[in-house]
């Protein structure tokens, strides 16, 4: 028996690598200047669906959400062997908190149907909210498996799945379709094959061929399209035209949850002792530790 | 209708046992309740939960709803967030909290899709205050502040047009306050009603490796960054720790980096900490470290940057390279010793 997987991923700001002209001199941070990557959990959460290909056959479709720019890392998706990656971008979709996300996204699976299991990372290293998965399977009315480790065994409609627990690990065994996210030790994404790269880098989104036809001056946006597609280079793009979504409960309107204040954390200077990397400095610091009692 | 002023904490149990952070929460639920002038009250879910509910009194629960049944006794996503959802949905709390656990984390963002409410994870504090959004002005509303973005910014979260919180809190990140006097509460026995979607995700096999390490109970903690540059030079900080009578704790950067294992991480994403003394090496000072340690007695910084914001937080800074200043150290202090 074959399965066909859905795999969520983001493409997120670097946070790890916030260097100091990222930062604006009010001290909030510049998302521009930052380099976009892979989210590495989702990446894992790819190598896991890919992994259930190889073993039990199937197909890997990849979904994301985000601003045009999120096509990089679709043709990642593609490079890697995801048989097929959608981008759903629309301006309305802006602004959204986890809830408005997984309502986008759960409609998006929806139309794009088609599947066994959904797989997404643990969590975005944006926010580390590790929100939306949960809440994805919950507005698909699916169960879910989180913070899997390992996917022991597909029978039937049955999956074996190892998942860590706090202070352990169980394994669960979960009736398909559902929802399943997965940690950064999971596995261990594999690399780009070359064959792909070459055939997958001229692989355009309908917002990339929007500004190649404008940029261009062809005013058969359709016709170029209908090329792509035949090329099997389409990356299909959902908007709010194609899915059965309510405005009203997408992007920053559809989220309950808002952004209130912003501060930078640039602290004060503080009062601290100075002490001397020297023999000297060292014996007068501990003194001052056994003074009063925090030593002995 | 009557505004309700309920705040309700998620009473979490392993195996019967309550996690110390629901208890936690109840302390600081106490205090926002008591803004608000509403109630307290502890959801416990799981079996032969009698005295967890009743434990839950001495944190200043006023109220417990117990869902009690031996089909609940381990946490299992579906019955639970149903159980949890349903509560919600018919009581309309306020507020409703939940630890930043693996089950926090898994349960909290079902319940408030189903719900519709917003949630907020891993703040580091609460409040409650009146607030202008948008040109509107909201009464006591929940203040959900938290880190965000790698720790360059805190964020100030607000739920302000719908009727229920929500927020994560990690583990020692507020402080337990057992009253001297256990309230005089009411126990609500809620009849659970077993569904047959509740059995879609069965657990056959669950193991759990007790966790020797307990950094909140260690007076000195003696803490790596990525600035260590290895997992060897952690070592030192193992002699270190071993000398002084401490234990070893690290950045996310060094744990990412795989200089130390994950279950002995400080931070916003790993264990609070309030040791007597807590030795900072290597360590630039990110937001998401300092809210795991800044509440520390003393805090010594050893860094090679003199512009480290860890500088900012400590009360003995020195400029160095920890793996000089760590033997001499050590040295030093055995001298003293003899």
């Amino acid at each position: 028996m074959s399965y066909n997987s859905l795999v969520l991923v983001k493409q997120v700001p670097d946070t790890a690598n916030i260097s100091g002209e990222v930062m604006k001199p009010d001290g909030t941070v510049n998302r521009g200047m930052l380099p976009a990557i892979f989210n590495p959990e989702d990446k894992v959460a790819l190598e896991m669906a890919l992994q259930v290909r190889d073993q039990y056959g199937g197909t890997v479709r990849v979904i994301t959400m985000g601003p045009p720019k999120a096509s990089e890392m679709l043709r990642e998706c593609l490079y890697m062997g995801a048989d097929e990656a959608y981008l759903i971008s629309d301006r309305k979709f802006a602004g959204a908190d986890t809830l408005a996300t997984s309502y986008v996204l759960a409609e998006a699976i929806k139309k794009i149907g088609d599947f066994d299991i959904v797989f997404a990372g643990r969590q975005a290293i944006d926010g580390d909210t590790a929100q939306v998965g949960p809440q994805t399977a919950e507005k698909l009315g699916l169960p879910q498996i989180t913070y899997a480790e390992q996917v022991q065994k597909i029978e039937g409609k049955k999956i074996t799945v190892k998942r860590k627990i706090d202070g352990g690990h169980e394994v669960v065994v979960g009736q398909l379709p559902l929802l399943i996210t997965a940690i950064k030790d999971a596995a261990t994404p594999r690399p780009f094959k070359a064959k792909r790269v070459m055939a997958y880098k001229n692989a355009r989104t309908l917002m990339e061929i929007e500004k190649m036809a404008e940029a261009n001056s062809l005013l058969y946006v359709d016709q170029l399209k209908e090329e792509y597609i035949s090329k099997k280079l389409f990356i299909p793009t959902l908007t709010t035209d194609d899915l059965d979504v309510e405005i009203e409960r997408c992007g920053l309107h559809g989220s309950p949850t808002k952004v209130h204040k912003v501060e930078s954390v640039i602290l004060g200077s503080s009062d601290h002792e100075k002490i001397e990397p020297t023999r000297e400095g060292l014996a007068h610091l501990i003194d001052k530790l056994m003074e009063d009692h925090t030593f002995g | 209708m009557k505004k309700n002023h309920e705040v309700w904490v998620f009473i979490e149990q392993r195996g019967g046992k309550p996690a110390d952070v629901s208890f936690e929460l109840l302390s600081k639920g106490r205090k926002l309740a008591q803004t608000l002038k509403g109630t307290l009250k502890a959801v416990v879910i799981g079996h032969n939960m009698k005295d967890v509910a009743k434990e839950t009194f001495r944190y200043g629960a006023q109220e417990v709803l117990l869902v009690d049944h031996p089909d609940l006794e381990f946490y299992n996503t579906l019955p639970y967030s149903r159980i949890m959802s349903e509560l919600v949905d018919e009581h309309q709390p306020r507020i409703v909290l939940f630890g930043a656990t693996f089950i926090g984390r898994d349960l909290a963002p079902r319940v408030a899709s189903h719900t519709k409410s917003g949630l907020t994870a891993d703040c580091t504090e609460l409040k409650i205050s009146d607030v202008t959004y948008l040109r509107k002005d909201y009464k006591d509303l929940l203040l959900q502040i938290r880190p965000a973005f790698g720790g360059n910014i805190v964020a100030t979260i607000i739920t302000p047009d719908n009727p229920v919180q929500m927020a994560t809190v990690r583990e020692g990140v507020m402080e337990m306050a057992p009253l001297d006097k256990p309230v005089n509460g009411t126990i609500t026995e809620i009849p659970y009603t077993p569904n047959e979607t509740d059995t879609l995700v069965q657990i056959i096999e669950r193991y759990h490796e007790e966790n020797k390490v307990n950094l909140k109970a260690a007076p000195i903690i003696v803490a790596g960054g990525y600035g260590m540059g290895s997992r060897e030079n952690f070592q030192l900080l193992h002699e270190l720790a071993d000398v002084l009578g401490g234990e070893v704790a690290g950045s996310r950067a060094a744990v990412d980096a795989g200089f130390i294992d994950h279950n002995r991480q400080v931070g916003q994403t790993g264990v609070t900490v309030r040791p007597k003394l807590y030795i900072a090496c290597g360590i630039s000072g990110a937001i998401q470290h300092r809210a795991g340690m800044q509440e520390a007695k003393k805090i010594i910084a050893i860094n090679t940057d003199p512009e480290a914001p860890i500088f900012d937080v400590c009360h003995y800074g020195i400029v160095g390279d920890a793996t000089e200043v760590i033997p001499m150290l050590i040295d030093v202090y055995k001298h003293k010793l003899k």
